[in-house]
């Protein structure tokens, strides 16, 4: 076989990816790529489960079983996508074990969105409809990314999540359309989500560095800014459905643009919670931690039944 | 904290219905195939997505390289004549 260098090895790549052909697991990719990739996936995996902490605060609460079971499902779902994420990392070469250590050592950041506690049953909703409205909007511009088994697992949870955002409306939208506590409980929880919900499409595009590295390796396909407008275009006229106001006074429609104008973000709280200040920060890797120590016995089980039972086969379907 | 020590990676493939074949639907770790089938059912078939699930420990997949694409590949290319439209038949037959 033909050696190539480095160099026309990184040309023959980058060509690959400006024909939006997909990068599978076992081609050559440069060392940046590929350290890039762990990154944002590793990270977006940690998110699913970290967010499965706030919602499953309210499980115990939920106000029927109805919504007891939806909430069950949803968070269930939550973990899935993080091992759909998990299991596309670890096709670039690197252990789940590392990965979990990472977050339990706070070396890989998980999103900052989850670091906001859920104070009412509104939060649920709350975090459905705008949490997870942000994260689809992400998500779905992630199913056109560069590497294949990312795509994948984007493409299937986007299917999924879809579910994630109506039953966040419907259920704000019960509580609008209720008492005035009810109303005032779905008001209050959009006024403490909405900014932090902006917010997780990270910092403004001339603040983000990794940005045009990231495009120009077809791993990011969107903006920053440009997928944080497309949310509140989306979100606005929804607001409006659910009887309930978005907490900016500056946000308005704009002629001329053909899209809203919306209010300055905070972005001094952004990075205070990326770098751990936030409500909950220490309390959600206490409990990850707590969790997965918990959890070993279990894998030790596994294991030792494992090694004694093998090996065995089943028949093939 | 104790590291643990890692469960072994296995491959699922889930036929979606009757008729087709299994296709790879990604991966999970596991002890052992009884504890891969049951996760994998958890994992990749919590809406109805298939009616059966093979599990393949990653370790015994073999693949070809993808740097031969054009070795590997390539033969099949100058043999245009396995292909029906290398053939002339006259236009106002269906053949």
């Amino acid at each position: 076989m033909e050696q190539m260098g480095d160099g026309s090895r990184e040309e023959a790549f980058q060509s690959r990816i400006d024909a939006e052909v997909r990068i599978e697991p076992r081609d050559w990719m440069p060392q940046r790529y590929r350290s890039t990739l762990v990154r944002q996936i590793a990270q977006h995996a940690h998110s699913e489960i970290i967010g499965m902490q706030p919602e499953g605060n309210w499980i115990t609460r939920a106000p029927s079983l109805r919504r007891k079971a939806i909430l069950l499902a949803k968070v269930q779902d939550e973990a899935g996508h993080g091992l759909y994420l998990y299991a596309a990392a670890e096709t670039l070469g690197v252990e789940r074990e590392a990965l979990v250590e990472m977050l339990q050592t706070g070396r890989q950041k998980y999103s900052s969105i989850f670091n906001y506690p859920t104070l009412s049953w509104a939060d649920v909703g709350a975090i459905g409809w705008l949490v997870d409205g942000a994260a689809i909007t992400n998500q779905l511009a992630l199913t056109h990314t560069s590497y294949g088994p990312y795509a994948r697992a984007m493409v299937r949870i986007c299917r999924e999540e879809s579910f994630h955002q109506r039953q966040g409306f419907e259920l704000l939208w019960q509580l609008s359309h209720g008492t005035a506590a009810q109303h005032q409980m779905a008001q209050d929880s959009i006024d403490r989500w909405w900014w932090p919900s902006l917010m997780m499409f990270g910092p403004p595009d001339q603040a983000s560095p990794n940005t045009a590295q990231s495009m120009r390796w077809g791993i990011k396909r969107v903006s920053n800014d440009e997928l944080r407008q497309r949310f509140v275009d989306m979100t606005v006229p929804q607001a409006r459905a659910l009887g309930l106001s978005l907490p900016d006074p500056d946000l308005r429609w704009n002629e001329s643009t053909g899209r809203h104008d919306f209010g300055p973000i905070d972005w001094e709280e952004f990075q205070r919670v990326v770098a751990g200040d936030g409500p909950c920060n220490a309390e959600r890797l206490r409990c990850r931690r707590q969790a997965h120590q918990e959890g070993e016995w279990v894998r030790e089980a596994a294991r030792s039944w494992a090694a004694r039972h093998a090996p065995t086969r089943s028949e093939v379907a | 904290m104790t590291q643990a020590q890692g469960l072994p990676l296995w491959e699922v493939f889930v036929r979606s219905r009757r008729g087709l074949s299994h296709i790879h639907v990604g991966s999970l770790h596991a002890a052992d195939w009884e504890m891969a089938v049951q996760n994998a059912r958890d994992l990749y078939t919590r809406r109805s997505e298939g009616v059966s699930i093979w599990v393949v420990a990653a370790t015994d997949i073999h693949a070809s390289d993808p740097d031969d694409r054009g070795p590997l590949f390539d033969p099949p290319g100058d043999k245009v004549y396995r292909h029906p439209t290398f053939y002339q038949v006259p236009e106002d037959l269906k053949l």
